[in-house]
């Protein structure tokens, strides 16, 4: 295989990626690096770093769409912000640590956690609370659009949300993706934020988050242009294709679907990382 | 001040990163291009990790590669403009932020801009 055809391979198999990716709400970037290197022996390191890139595209490219709906609450994402990009910071100097082998275990572990995250129903609705305290002081509080109006919300539990945070950035500045299915559990379980403000804030952590890391990751040789160019453009082309179609797409078997790939990729990267073979 | 609001602000900050991801596509799609005529021939080599040289590491090395229109380093250069981008967003809610006289959000903002700053610079040495 030479450049051309290895060039083609990685952009189709992006753009697959984005679109899915973008249909299901999990992001691309989680499975293109499984692909990269179980399917066309990229070393681990490479992989991380091209698909980090595509995060902040895609993060960055959906802002305008997510923006629009009116739920992001750019208070919180200011304020866990600051744990997410210390944690990537922390995950980036960590992957230049330890050895690839560890690397393709906790990716594994993280991918059946998200697979298996993904396949559960959610509660739509935040319970009503007092207000607290510290989320009061930090003007955190807000409120979202329903069909009956706008209805309020008080954050809860600051500090245990922003430490769960710092965990979201360690993981993605570790393994390159965008560890949005932790940051949404972050703010949805711990701090009772509503489901769609919590999606929509954590596409602005994702973008943030995920430059921390990329100053690093650019600094110690890991983002190749070759590799990062087919990778960047499939993933932008096809989560664009993937927004465009969402309103009409019935997601439930895509995402069974979905689950179950991630699933056996999270198996493939396990038993890889534990034999030493990535 | 009333046109600044939260969501009229968000807005404004949504398109202009969109803006930023369309042209940083752009240089990545014109660099792989000069990449590919030139290079698309020989074999990719991933499988063993060897780290970028030097030039496509550092700011000034890419800028240089660039400007001698060497594809790699265009493509590197339009991955530096979408890397800008967040970056450029959290600068954004900064002057907005100001703008709204919300003191405490001015702080946090540039707490994490600084430590952007930091990764960014980091990296460099």
């Amino acid at each position: 295989m030479n450049i051309v055809e290895f060039t083609a391979v990685v952009s189709l198999a992006s753009l697959l990626a984005g679109f899915v990716g973008s249909l299901t709400g999990l992001g691309g970037g989680i499975i293109i690096t499984p692909l990269l290197t179980l399917a066309l022996g990229v070393d681990i390191r490479y992989a991380i770093g091209a698909t980090l890139v595509s995060v902040i595209a895609t993060s960055s490219g959906a802002a305008a769409a997510y923006v629009r709906e009116g739920f992001s609450n750019i208070r919180i994402g200011m304020f866990l912000v600051i744990a997410t990009t210390l944690g990537a910071i922390a995950g980036a100097v960590l992957a230049t640590r330890i050895s690839t082998g560890a690397i393709a275990l906790i990716f594994g572990v993280v991918l059946l956690y998200s697979a298996y995250a993904s396949s559960r129903p959610r509660d739509e609705q935040s319970d009503d609370h007092r207000p607290d305290s510290l989320a009061t002081h930090l003007r955190m509080n807000g409120s979202y659009p329903t069909p009956d109006g706008p209805k309020a919300y008080n954050v809860q539990h600051v500090p245990a949300g922003f430490s769960l945070m710092f965990g979201a950035g360690v993981l993605s500045g570790l393994l390159g993706i965008g560890s949005g299915a932790v940051k949404v559990i972050a703010m949805d379980q711990a701090m009772d934020i509503p489901f769609k403000v919590s999606t929509t804030t954590s596409n602005f952590m994702i973008g943030v988050t995920a430059a921390a890391s990329a100053g690093i990751y650019l600094g110690r040789g890991y983002i190749d242009p070759g590799l990062a160019m087919p990778v960047m453009l499939g993933v932008v082309v096809g989560s664009l294709v993937g927004a465009r179609v969402l309103t009409h797409a019935k997601t439930r078997w895509l995402r069974i679907v979905f689950g179950l790939v991630i699933g056996i990729m999270a198996m493939e990267m396990i038993y890889h990382g534990l034999t030493g073979r990535l | 001040m009333q046109k600044w609001t939260d969501q009229y602000v968000e807005e404004l900050i949504g398109n202009l990163l969109q803006t930023g991801v369309i042209v940083a596509s752009a240089v990545v799609f014109l660099g792989g291009a000069i990449y590919l005529t030139r290079h698309g021939l020989s074999a990719p080599q991933y499988h063993v990790f060897v780290g970028e040289p030097t030039d496509l590491r550092t700011l000034s090395g890419i800028v240089r590669d660039a400007l001698a229109l060497r594809g790699r380093g265009i493509i590197q250069l339009g991955l530096l403009l979408l890397i800008a981008t967040p970056v450029a967003r959290v600068a954004f809610s900064v002057a907005a932020f100001a703008i709204q006289r919300d003191r405490l959000y001015v702080v946090v903002t540039l707490m994490v801009l600084a430590i952007l700053l930091y990764s960014l610079t980091s990296g460099q040495r």
